[in-house]
């Protein structure tokens, strides 16, 4: 991209090219693992984090290769009930609920709300180390035994009847919990104290609003799950425990505190992807993002109503008609914010200058499956049609439309967005965009067909099924392919660029926000000088105010007008 | 001019952390963060409360029954007085850590962790009682009682009651850790306390853990006898 493309923004050269960044001012292994630094503990949590998506993505690729036929040829029952609940467990726990707010989130945040790091270095660390700590512990259990609950775990079978590793799976989970609850704690201090002078509520960027309704669900719902998995725990181990009917307990019980903090989960893993569609797609529509407030808004009441409807879980499990009418009702209410969000990025594109970019691409991708996998949420929350579609393929489908084509793919979009940010290269934009599409329709094949079969009775869970399911399984095993290559082609790009990327400025993209106004990659400690912020998130519009290149660090500039 | 240089005083505190422009900010951020934490810890013991509202309405006369006969309400009494006082003490502790006044903070957190100690003493006791009574749940449960209710759902108030003042008593002694290594560090006259902060977070926490027991006593010991 060139230059002359770059409207206002903040671009500026500086001699930081040679000083020690973030990455080389240092090599021992050491100066890694016991970093406080969040840009350092953001690649940490990188590798951690892909190397669990390769695990839950083999376990995914087990399953469609079972299900091409339909009478199982390729392993019992009891590892088939294995690796599903592995697939979930991996993609859930420790790949979907911190993959964006503990890469992108922890690089990015401190830098677009001009900080030098987050309020607490070294509790993001411990985050990291508790994260690892219970992968090791959770996964050590799945494969030397495995685990067959599936990843809700639901009592009794959890609790009294499956002989499988359950407690030590339970424990890890537990231990994990609290990495994400330190990194909720760490973000909403952050966001609250560590603003840049100027940088207003009104003034952070999307994504930073994003992350604050994420860190608030965290910080809500996270000890509830905690504690209840511990109370599954105790009851396998200790006998103490209140999910058991023979001693007055109740099996339901679990499943309302489970969802208290599972569904909410699900806009943990969503809405820092919206944040980062946000940036995305103003950038590359050159465009302030239409109704910045009211995206503002409905964020935080997806985070607010997305407390008070897990409900709609246990439609089927006798709960009194009435309390689920009124799940339902609250559930099609959390469409509203965000149908709004959809709508604002549609008119945000609408005659924006658009860039067809390998991020953009993503973003585009994730309006349109987001768009599909909500939509059927609304088939699903009514209350006599979900009666029909539980526990079929259809909310297979559904939750697979906004997990992967929601979340996964805002978490490319931003990966590649700001991949030269956090490396100083760029990756090759030909195999991006290649990639980008194949996601798209490998997407769409897989989980297309699910909806169908879940349509037709399906059962989720199922490994033999009538003969005539098999078509759409092969087609759904088929995409699954597709995209597992779209997943492995980044992977391998990304690596590549490392070495022989195009080395880039600090403003590729010639976006607006503080963490472009800085090197490529960011000093060891951000900025020299603090910025003071005197402009709107998404200035894109605003005539290219007279710059000027201020050496020892800063940005000096005209102010530009708020409008 | 749209740059500041604003961190003159950068540095300038021994306690002043890197990422933070001056120690209102980190103090701050420190209260802040304490706050935040506290909410966690008040969803994570809210599971449990709400566990025990639902078993105690659906079996209000099992409750009254168990918590009567079996739990003792003088002990339950004696510790509460003992955890208020430590939550005095732990006061004047962070009263004297802002005073910068050495002598008295080791006085105060001294005292307060006594208090946890006697406090943890007397759970022991009431515990191996339940534990000689057969009141430990599992295949070994017996519940003895001439009312007439359905005995073997007095093992869930049992599984409450060791889940609820276990978890607390967890805390407490998370608490009594906490202390003696602020309480180490003071007398080995380590450059962190010298500054009031470390000693106000504990407070907070020590608070948090007092008002807990507050609700735990009359839950279990204090519930009335006609449901």
């Amino acid at each position: 991209m060139s230059d002359a493309a770059i409207p206002p923004g903040i671009l500026i050269e500086r001699e930081s090219a040679n000083r020690p960044n973030y990455l080389n001012w240092s090599h021992t292994v050491k100066d890694w693992l016991l970093t406080s630094d969040h840009k350092r503990i953001a690649i940490l949590y990188l590798i951690s984090i892909t190397f669990m998506f390769g695990l839950g993505g083999i376990a995914a690729m087990a399953i469609r290769a079972e299900l091409v036929l339909p009478h199982g040829h390729l392993m019992e029952s009891e590892t088939y009930n294995k690796v599903f609940t592995m697939h979930g467990v991996v993609m859930i726990f420790f790949f979907l609920v911190p993959s964006i707010p503990a890469t992108l989130g922890n690089f990015v945040l401190p830098l677009m709300i001009g900080a030098r790091d987050l309020a607490f270095p070294r509790l993001n660390l411990l985050s990291w180390y508790l994260y690892t700590i219970g992968g090791v512990i959770s996964l050590g259990a799945m494969i030397c035994g495995g685990v067959d609950a599936g990843w809700t775990f639901y009592t009794p079978y959890s609790s009294i009847y499956s002989n499988s590793n359950i407690s030590v799976t339970l424990l890890g989970l537990f231990i994990a919990g609290f990495s994400s609850i330190t990194t909720g704690i760490n973000f909403i201090v952050t966001i609250h104290k560590m603003r840049a002078p100027g940088l207003t509520w009104m003034r952070l960027p999307l994504f930073v609003w994003a992350h604050y309704a994420t860190s608030v669900i965290i910080v809500l719902g996270t000890p509830v799950v905690a504690v209840t998995l511990g109370l599954v725990l105790t009851e396998r181990l200790l006998h103490i425990g209140i999910f058991d009917p023979a001693i007055g307990g109740d099996p339901i019980l679990f499943q309302h505190m489970f969802w208290f903090y599972s569904h909410p989960a699900v806009y943990i893993m969503i809405l820092p992807s919206m944040g980062i569609i946000s940036e995305v797609v103003a950038c590359f529509c050159r465009k302030r993002v239409f109704g910045y407030s009211f995206v503002c808004g409905s964020t935080l009441a997806i985070a607010g109503f997305g407390f008070m409807v897990w409900g709609h879980h246990m439609f089927i499990t006798g709960q009194s008609v009435y309390t689920g009418m009124i799940f339902s009702a609250l559930t099609f209410i959390v469409a509203v914010p965000s149908a709004i969000k959809v709508f604002n990025w549609t008119a945000t594109i609408y005659k924006g200058e658009v860039v067809f970019s390998a991020p953009m691409i993503y973003a585009l991708g994730f309006i349109g499956l987001f768009t599909i996998g909500g939509l059927t949420g609304l088939y699903c929350a009514s209350l006599t049609v979900d009666v029909h579609i539980n526990m079929t393929y259809f909310i297979v489908a559904h939750f697979h439309y906004v997990m992967v084509g929601g979340a996964t793919l805002g978490y490319l979009a931003g990966l590649h967005f700001w991949w030269p940010k956090m490396t100083g290269r760029m990756y090759p934009e030909g195999w991006a965009k290649l990639s980008a599409g194949l996601v798209f329709v490998g997407f769409n094949l897989t989980f297309f067909p699910q909806f169908i079969l879940g349509w037709l009775g399906m059962p989720r869970r199922y490994h033999y099924y009538p003969v005539e399911f098999q078509t759409w399984h092969v087609l759904s095993t088929a995409g699954a392919t597709v995209l597992a290559v779209s997943y492995i082609i980044p992977i391998i790009y990304f690596i590549w660029s490392l070495k022989y990327g195009e080395k880039v400025g600090p403003n590729p993209w010639g976006a607006a926000g503080l963490e472009w106004t800085i090197s490529s990659p960011p000093l060891p400690h951000n900025f020299d000088n603090l910025p003071t912020v005197t402009w709107e998130a998404y200035n894109y519009e605003v005539p290219h105010a007279d710059e000027e290149v201020d050496h020892s660090g800063g940005i000096v500039g005209d102010e530009q007008p708020s409008h | 001019m749209s740059v500041e240089v604003a961190h003159e005083a950068h540095g300038h505190h021994p306690t002043l952390h890197h990422q933070f422009e001056d120690l209102e900010q980190q103090n701050d951020s420190y209260v802040v963060g304490m706050w935040t934490f506290l909410v966690t810890e008040i969803m994570f013991f809210g599971g449990l409360f709400l566990a025990y509202t639902v078993f105690r309405h659906s079996n209000p006369e099992v409750f009254a029954d168990a918590g009567h006969k079996y739990l003792d309400w003088h002990k339950g009494s004696f510790n509460t007085v003992v955890l208020l006082s430590s939550s005095l003490s732990m006061a004047l502790a962070v009263y004297s850590a802002q005073k910068a006044n050495r002598g008295a903070q080791l006085l105060f957190l001294g005292i307060t962790v006594l208090c946890s100690f006697i406090f943890l003493g007397v759970k022991y006791l009431e515990w191996s009682a339940e534990f000689r009574e057969f009141h430990l749940p599992g295949p070994g449960f017996r519940y003895v009682t001439d009312a007439h209710i359905d005995t073997a759902k007095a093992q869930i108030f049992f599984c409450l009651y060791f889940a609820m003042t276990g978890l607390h008593a967890l805390h407490v002694i998370i608490g009594i850790l906490i202390m003696s290594v602020i309480g180490f560090m003071i007398v080995a006259r380590k450059p962190c306390v010298q500054y009031y902060m470390p000693v106000e977070m504990t407070g907070l926490y020590w608070h948090f853990v007092d008002i807990v027991w507050i609700f735990l006593f009359p839950l279990f010991y204090l519930i009335p006898k006609n449901g």
